[in-house]
């Protein structure tokens, strides 16, 4: 199907096969050169340093505490770091969660359903959710921070007021005694012991979609687009790249992992506060942040979002074992943003010089 | 595949599959309006295989414009727009190039933070495997984007590299080079050489002169005569959107040219009517000159109204 084209001007000596191959970079030059290698090693000094400080932070089962902080933020920062290596921001993901749960247990306790009908609407409302962000973007060429800050709005207005419009209260009815509550639960909320270390289902599934999300983003043409259309969406248009599509698909994939938190939080908890969610969703931005993504994208991986979201766990419980105010939390993290974005930065800066 | 340059030098091959021997690509009386600007009118134009069609034109000429037409990025607002014989509408760039119509763009359409490989496939990735398992064959694309590089002379130290770290000369001809292997037939260069260096430029003339040879019809925008005379089959310079001139190589020299570009119709038919040996009447000769004084008055006489 190509043609061949042999250029009489530029094949000196016969084009010889071997053509000078510069020696491959070095090992260790390629390994700085990974985007998430900045989290990697933040990683290890945060838990050098609990490890240190914090005596219950060392037991295995604190570890398993930690793992579960991480998998909620984390489950969200694998789908927002695909969006912002396609070039895009949702702030709408946080109160989504809350949208998402909402839904499905007022719907399944409203219609006394089996819950798993209420599971299903919740995703059809959390993909739409993620459709409506994505088209409106394409349609209107609005920055998306805006409008996903006008989703948010809405969203977290939507949240509180319908749950007390149906309720009379803040909070969803338990529906942990409706049929299907418990297959559900196994799902969404289950954990298991092995040999003393509790492991939750979220953790489990955190690493089963970070890995999927990974094989789709480096051995998928969708990644090699999301990528492409990140990094130049001009560009990725003119070689036949369908950006519109893809930028849809990747504001329906945070609804789908919206989706997914939100319902083991409804069935962790039986009920869901209708005004929480808010404040999450810089979090899962802060997750890919240090994991490496670039705020401009085309930049950026899945695991440098998970270890982002793992180092944010550490963090969290990590102050609390540390017996430090609780307060402190939010100091920390944002100080371990700011360092994690300036070393990439400069990482970066290093690397990509030959 | 791999025939020998040797014998193909001189008349390459004809292309392969069209039937016709008319033109690839034509335009009719071709025009665009960006709501009321009119950046483009009437513009003819036919490119056939084996023949390098320069456009030139000054900044804001409306070069650019003309091949988002062609590549199918614009749609024209006027004229007609035909492809092997038959008028066509593209409705994005993909329908263009499955016609076999590759646009190198002035910004390249690369992305400039992924490596050379990715890029080189990009939007056509080759796969490998069925189902859910589907995936880029990566072995395969970057055995392949090495070897076409090489075809080209670009000798990178590693296809991984992203494509920011390379030249500019390279990352012209590593458009070239994808553009050709995924079966261009007319190739659309946009001021290739704008931005390079001497050295650059000839490696990037080199190419366009070795794609026409290799029987594919090439559309080089330029607003430098000089790049143009040396590759040029066929000649156009668009002014202000509107043809001002469209000569083939036998008719005109470097010197005509580069005339046209700096002067216009006007100058041209007073040159000739010199070269006639004719005794330049004098009304016309001021006519000439009242208008070239006219032209950079536009500006100021715009701004007074605005
Ligand atoms: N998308 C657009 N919207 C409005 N005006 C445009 C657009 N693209 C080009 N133009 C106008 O059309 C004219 C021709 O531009 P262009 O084709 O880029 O010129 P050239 O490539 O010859 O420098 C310019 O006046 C430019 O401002
Ligand atoms: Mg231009």
């Amino acid at each position: 199907m190509s043609q061949t084209l042999t250029p009489r001007a530029t094949s000196p000596e016969g084009g010889s096969e071997k053509a000078l191959r510069v020696g491959q970079r070095s090992l260790l030059r390629r390994f700085l050169s990974r985007p998430e290698v900045g989290s990697l090693i933040g990683a290890v000094v945060v838990f050098s340093v609990f490890f240190t400080v914090a005596e219950p932070f060392r037991q295995a089962s604190s570890l398993s505490t930690v793992l579960y902080a991480s998998s909620t933020i984390g489950l969200m920062a694998i789908a927002v770091a695909l969006l912002m290596i396609g070039g895009e921001f949702d702030l709408s993901a946080g109160v989504a969660v809350i949208t998402s749960a909402i839904t499905a247990g007022m719907f399944s306790y409203q219609f006394t359903t089996n819950v798993w009908v209420g599971v299903g609407v919740a995703l059809l409302v959390s993909l739409t959710i993620g459709f409506v962000n994505g088209m409106l973007l394409i349609r209107t060429r609005i920055p998306s921070f805006l409008i996903t800050l006008s989703m948010f709005l809405m969203l977290q207005g939507l949240n509180v007021a319908v749950t007390k419009l149906v309720t009379g209260s803040v909070a969803t009815q338990n529906i942990s005694n409706m049929d299907g509550f418990a297959s559900a639960k196994a799902v969404f909320a289950s954990e298991a012991s092995f040999a003393g270390f509790n492991i939750r289902a979220t953790v489990i599934w955190w690493l089963v979609f970070a890995a999927i999300a990974t094989w789709v983003l480096l051995r998928t043409r969708v990644g090699n687009w999301i990528y492409a259309i990140g990094g130049s969406k001009e560009s990725a248009r003119a070689v036949g790249v369908p950006v519109n599509k893809v930028k849809v698909g990747l504001f329906m994939t945070v609804g789908f992992m919206a989706w997914f938190v939100g319902m083991h939080m409804l069935f962790q908890f039986n009920t869901v506060q209708s005004g929480e969610g808010v404040g999450n969703e810089l979090l899962y931005i802060m997750a890919a942040v240090v994991g490496g993504c670039l705020l401009t994208g085309g930049y950026g991986t899945v695991i440098g979002a998970v270890i982002g979201a793992f180092i944010y766990g550490m963090t969290r419980q990590g102050i609390v074992y540390a017996g430090w105010d609780n307060n402190w939390v939010m100091f920390f993290v944002g100080a371990m943003l700011l360092t994690a974005v300036i070393v990439n930065t400069w990482v970066r800066t290093q690397t990509s010089k030959r | 595949m791999a025939t020998t340059t040797g014998t193909t030098q001189a008349k390459p091959g004809p292309p392969v599959e069209e039937g016709g021997s008319g033109p690839i690509v034509e335009l009719r009386g071709v025009g665009k309006s960006f709501g009321n600007i009119r950046a483009l009118s009437g513009v003819d134009l036919k490119v056939s295989t084996g023949e390098v069609t320069c456009i030139l034109g000054d900044n804001g000429a409306g070069k650019s414009t003309l091949i988002k037409i062609i590549a199918g990025l614009h749609e024209p607002t006027s004229g007609e727009y035909r492809v092997d014989g038959r008028p066509v509408k593209f409705s994005s760039p993909r329908e263009a190039l499955n016609r076999g119509i590759a646009t190198v763009y002035q910004d390249l359409a690369i992305v400039q933070l992924m490596p050379v490989w990715r890029n080189f496939f990009l939007g056509s990735e080759l796969s490998t495997g069925a189902g859910p398992f589907r995936r880029l064959d990566v072995k395969r694309m970057r055995a392949i984007c090495d070897e076409e590089l090489q075809k080209m002379g670009i000798d990178l130290p590693n296809i991984d590299l992203p494509v920011q770290n390379l030249s500019g000369g390279q990352k012209q001809v590593l458009a070239i080079a994808r553009a050709i292997y995924f079966g261009a037939r007319v190739l659309i260069l946009d001021e290739p050489t704008a931005a390079l260096g001497v050295k650059q430029s000839g490696v990037v003339l080199k190419y366009i002169n070795a794609a026409r040879d290799a029987g594919l019809g090439v559309i080089f925008i330029t607003h430098n005569p000089h790049h143009a005379f040396m590759v040029g089959d066929h000649f156009v310079v668009i002014k202000l959107g509107e043809m001002e001139f469209d000569a083939p190589r036998s008719e005109l020299s470097l010197q005509d040219l580069t005339h046209h570009m700096a002067g216009g119709a006007e100058l041209d038919a007073l040159e000739h009517e010199l070269e006639r040996g004719q005794v330049p009447e004098v009304d016309p000769l001021h006519g000439v000159k009242s208008k070239e004084s006219v032209e950079p008055e536009l500006p100021h006489q715009a701004e007074r109204k605005g």
